[in-house]
């Protein structure tokens, strides 16, 4: 007759049992691959295969002197019109002002939009009511409201803000939207029989097993707050909102100085593929490893 | 003290303990629809602490639907239901998070159940070492067998301290040899730990193997029809000649009832 306890004193696996079953699981587990170093290198290396391309192909139509310097200048010429800026320290503050805005206004979209996911993705009155509003709010190019920003805050900071919120939320929501509705019904059902239940359940249940799908959508908000701070920046220009790569496009257009403004598109490209490479593309492959889905 | 309909969910009561029991299913009947079919019909038993009931049925016999009522997902129609507290249950898939490695999913159990951080992890690991799994502490699910899931899930309910742990099939999906191990593991965790074990299965031989008492649904709707206590002593085998004796006799009632339906 068993005791009634359920307290439990462990057995040491030398028993016949333990032997037997790590005897089968050893055999049912293969060895993990790790990628070597070799392929490692490569994967990181690749990239630069489309830019030695670009650059190739870019030098060569400069060879057919096709068109003037002032309209396609040469892969030299902007790189020299970057150095001219970087010793005068505008590149730098350009650069670095830029990703901090996106950076503050990116947290910002986060604080405003993980609450507003988590209520619609919880609450199907709230979805059928709010939804479609978020849907629109993200088929809008945030572009759009930067005249009305202007008119309302002026030439500030509030104004980029309001843009990059306003790009940012609704992906970053209806990411987290997403990923809640993707959650298998196995996991929210163990869950329950867990004894997970209100903010517990939220907390250790729904957010982790969404994140997939939310960390699909925080990558899209950054694309969109990185583009919105752009079109920001390059609209409202004003020597209050400090220097922004933006702003160092827009001084290049009103110079004419074809070189400064392909070195602020090159740079504005630079900062997404970095912040891609750096942050979300690390956190795809844990994500995809550690739960089993990478191929 | 019933509710409306008649239907009642009561987990822990003294009324329990006055009859000795641990779980106590009378009269229950479920219908998903209100003028649909009776999925469960007049279904009673009684189970005692500590007491291994396995039940079998063929398709339709609504065993799933009786565990989710007795594990409170769903609401009985009429009848009632009391249990020890409120069960665990365990289902065909281990329902692992697989975000979480092998001893975080454990560990999950004990934070649900408000045991404090510092002692979770030692706990955990005991626990795994019971389902001897001591070296898959850092493990993510996919990198364990099915088998070794099956066992985490164990280790898991076990931790959550419950004194009913309802099995939905749990082994289902694994293979012979796999199965017949975790079989044993199961049968000493159960005499370890003295966990009340109602296990469903449509493997009747699994359910002589595991059970002290085995109680045959009918289909459509789904009836108790009868009830064998197994007298084998342990250690037994699946295919023990007593074993594989007391299941060709259900087996043979089992078909019966099928037969009915052709």
């Amino acid at each position: 007759m068993p005791d009634s306890s359920t307290t439990f004193t462990s057995t040491p696996a030398t028993d016949d049992l333990g032997q037997l079953e790590s005897g089968l699981d050893n055999l049912e587990t293969g060895s993990r691959q790790r990628p070597s170093i070799k392929s490692s290198i490569l994967k990181l290396l690749s990239p630069l295969i489309a830019i030695v391309a670009v650059i190739a192909i870019w030098q060569f139509i400069i060879y057919l002197q096709w068109q003037p310097e002032w309209i396609i200048p040469s892969p030299k010429a902007v790189l020299d019109s970057l150095g001219a800026q970087a010793e005068q320290d505008i590149l730098w503050q350009a650069t670095f002002g830029s990703i901090k805005r996106a950076a503050q206004g990116f947290v910002i979209a986060l604080l405003v939009a993980v609450p507003i996911g988590l209520a619609l993705g919880l609450n199907k009155y709230l979805r059928a009511i709010f939804g479609p509003l978020l849907t629109g709010l993200q088929q809008l190019p945030s572009v759009a409201w930067v005249p009305a920003a202007i008119i309302w805050f002026g030439l500030s900071d509030a104004t980029i803000y309001t843009v990059i919120l306003l790009g940012a939320v609704p992906s970053i929501a209806n990411g987290l939207i997403s990923g809640m509705d993707q959650i298998p019904t196995l996991y929210l059902r163990a869950g329950q029989v867990l004894g997970a239940t209100g903010w517990k359940k939220i907390r250790h249940i729904v957010l982790p097993a969404a994140w997939p799908g939310f960390l699909a959508g925080l990558e899209q908000g950054w694309a969109f707050a990185w583009r919105s701070l752009m079109a920001a920046e390059l609209i409202a220009v004003s020597p209050a909102l400090g220097l922004g790569l933006g702003q160092m496009l827009d001084i290049g257009r009103q110079l004419g100085d074809m070189a400064l403004v392909l070195g602020s598109i090159i740079m504005i490209m630079a900062v997404g593929v970095l912040v891609d490479r750096l942050i979300f593309s690390p956190l795809r492959q844990r994500t995809l490893r550690n739960r089993g889905l990478a191929r | 003290m019933s509710l409306t309909g008649g239907a009642r969910i009561a987990p822990g009561t003294a009324l329990l303990e006055s009859e000795g029991l641990a779980v106590k299913i009378s009269h229950v009947t479920k219908r998903f629809n209100p003028n649909g079919p009776d999925v469960l019909q007049d279904i009673s038993l009684s189970v005692r602490p500590g007491e291994f009931v396995s039940l079998v049925g063929a398709s339709g016999c609504g065993k799933s639907t009786l565990l989710n009522l007795l594990a409170g997902l769903e609401k009985p129609t009429s009848g009632e239901i009391l249990t020890d507290g409120s069960p665990t249950l365990m289902f065909q898939e281990p329902a692992l998070m697989p975000w979480l490695t092998a001893g975080k999913n454990v560990e999950l159990a004990l934070l649900l159940r408000g045991v404090p951080r510092k002692e979770r992890k030692e706990k955990a690991q005991r626990l795994l070492s019971m389902v001897h799994l001591d070296r898959s502490y850092n493990q993510r699910p996919h990198e364990l067998s099915g088998g070794m899931r099956q066992r985490v899930a164990i280790a898991r309910a076990i931790a959550q301290e419950r004194k009913v742990l309802l099995m939905d099939e749990p082994f289902a999906a694994l293979d012979a040899i796999t199965r017949d191990l975790i079989h044993e593991e199961l049968s000493r965790i159960w005499k370890e730990t003295g966990l009340t074990v109602i296990f469903v299965t449509h493997n009747v031989r699994e359910a002589v193997r595991l059970g002290q008492r085995v109680a045959l649904m009918s289909s459509r709707p789904g009836r108790i029809i009868q009830e064998w206590n197994v007298d084998i002593p342990e250690p037994r085998r699946l295919d023990s000649p007593p074993v594989a004796e007391l299941a060709r006799v259900i087996t043979d009632e089992l078909r019966e009832e099928i037969r009915r339906h052709a």
